[in-house]
């Protein structure tokens, strides 16, 4: 098939950066959405032209590198799934592709369509962790019973690979979701109890100190995640927030 | 902004005035409706509500704060979250993934902010004028008449038909975002959320019920 792009050219953090056309053609509906773009980026290196730079790693859903707001959505038009595992078949012949960056005010653009979602490792390491004796005597972890309803909710809200998604299509860049799940994964095991408090109120803090907005609940977020994290897991958070500060 | 520093302690702010204005809604909405079917009852509901001192002095400023709380917390919410992304898109598919009324609770609340102030004009000051700056007798049979007279005017009963729908579009999102807001999402969420549905079209329809009532029988 034969598409127009429209891509978001940037050089630099400072540059103002505009939207740029460009066509492809033959384009096979077996590709992923990376691989059209790889085949634009040969033909701009053909022209001399300067390629365009987009994030990815693993190419196959599990790294959260790749982004891409396609069309007016986060990882375009599919559902549950990153841009590496969209596929081509999802457009038609002739049709006119949007491409822009992940939109927010704590992802700075840094080049082209990439952006620093370091933020996200900020709050990361502002308490999503727990702390445990690594000098030799550390407790099997299989001696601590766990119902495998919590744990299976656990393993859920762990899947979260940090894409950063659910900032992008937020209307409020808000990183609930983002952040719900971060907490979820240790506030539904034992392991997370101890540090539960500071958890939550370093977590959320560091989180408003990013710039991210706030939550109005609209279910985007949900809708466009790719591992599927849910708002139970927001609505957690702010029990678990709520809790934290209630207790001083 | 001390204890609403923090963007949780926000939405949970929001939250729990958003039910206080709920429950005042349900409130108010009985008492509305006591005049379909009774002049003589309205009028002693309305005296009751007029002249009790736990309802005038305590509930009436905590509703007045409520309200203001509301609102100013809304547009604060806002303008914060349209500050977090400087940039916007080109193209933006909102409707693939959350509904219109959730992505526009401000405009619904402008609208609806917009019609507490006409309804301030219409029925609160003039009944504060009445009560406590003209000092004018009690008289206990005169509330079904004013609200009767209120309702004669088609522009003011257009104007309430469409600030009540917007009202339902606000709490269409609202009611069970309420609940999401305070940390509860559980197995009981499917039943808040059409509960929810309930209340979002019912209260404002009774409103407008009440209103066309008066306005093609008198
Ligand atoms: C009787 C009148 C009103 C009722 C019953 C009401 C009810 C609600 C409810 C239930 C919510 C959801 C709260 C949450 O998600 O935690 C909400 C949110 C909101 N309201 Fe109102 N509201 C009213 C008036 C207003 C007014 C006058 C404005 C003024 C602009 C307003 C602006 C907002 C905004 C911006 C939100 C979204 C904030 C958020 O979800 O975090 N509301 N309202
Ligand atoms: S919650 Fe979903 S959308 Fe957000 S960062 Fe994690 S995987 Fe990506
Ligand atoms: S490149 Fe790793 S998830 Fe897409």
């Amino acid at each position: 098939m034969n598409l127009t792009l429209k891509i978001w050219r940037q050089k630099s953090p400072e540059d103002k950066g505009k939207m740029v056309e460009y066509k492809v053609t033959d384009i096979s509906e077996h590709m992923s959405f990376l691989e059209m773009l790889d085949v634009l980026n040969e033909q701009l290196v053909e022209a001399n032209e300067e390629p365009v730079a987009f994030d990815h790693d693993c190419r196959e859903g599990i790294c959260g590198m790749c982004s891409l707001y396609i069309n007016g959505e986060a990882h375009g038009p599919d559902r549950g799934i990153t841009t590496c595992q969209l596929h081509m078949r999802m457009f038609n012949d002739g049709d006119t592709i949007y491409i822009e960056p992940w939109r927010a005010k704590a992802f700075p653009v840094i080049k082209d369509l990439i952006v620093d979602r370091t933020a996200l490792d900020r709050i990361q390491q502002a308490g999503g962790f727990i702390s445990v004796n690594t000098s030799g005597n550390t407790q099997d972890a299989d001696a601590i019973l766990i119902s495998k309803h919590a744990a299976d909710e656990a393993m859920d809200a762990a899947t979260c690979i940090g894409c950063g998604a659910c900032v992008a299509t937020c209307k409020n860049s808000s990183a609930m979701l983002f952040v719900g799940a971060k907490i979820s994964q240790y506030a539904l095991l034992p392991q997370g109890q101890i540090e539960a408090s500071d958890r939550v109120l370093n977590m959320v803090r560091q989180m408003d100190l990013e710039g991210f907005g706030n939550c109005t609940n609209t279910g985007a977020c949900e809708i466009e995640c790719p591992k599927g994290i849910s708002l139970v897991n927001i609505a957690r958070m702010n029990r678990e927030f709520l809790k934290a500060s209630l207790k001083g | 902004m001390g204890i609403l520093s923090s963007s949780i302690a926000r939405k949970v702010a929001m939250a729990l005035s958003a039910f206080f204005l709920m429950f005042f809604l349900l409130i108010h909405v009985s008492v509305n409706l006591v005049s379909v079917f009774s002049e003589d009852a309205f009028n002693t509901a309305s005296h009751f509500m007029g002249t009790n001192p736990l309802i005038q002095y305590a509930m009436q400023p905590i509703l007045l704060f409520g309200v203001i709380f509301h609102f100013v917390l809304g547009f604060v919410l806002e303008l914060k979250n349209r500050n977090a992304r400087v940039v916007k898109y080109y193209k933006n598919n909102g409707a693939a993934n959350s509904t219109w009324m959730s992505r526009n609770m401000i405009f619904s609340g402008l609208v609806i902010l917009a019609f507490i102030v006409l309804h301030f004009i219409d029925f609160w000051f003039p009944e504060v004028n009445y009560k406590y700056i003209a000092h004018l007798p009690e008289d206990p049979s005169r509330y079904y008449g004013e609200l009767v007279h209120k309702f004669e005017n088609p522009i003011r009963v257009g104007a309430y038909v469409v600030a009540f729908i917007f009202l339902a579009l606000h709490l269409l999102h609202g009611f069970q975002s309420a609940f999401q807001s305070m940390g509860c999402n559980n197995k009981y969420t499917k039943y808040v959320k059409s509960f929810g549905k309930w209340y979002a079209l019912l209260i404002p329809a009774l409103f407008i019920f009440i209103a066309l009532f008066h306005y093609f029988s008198h």
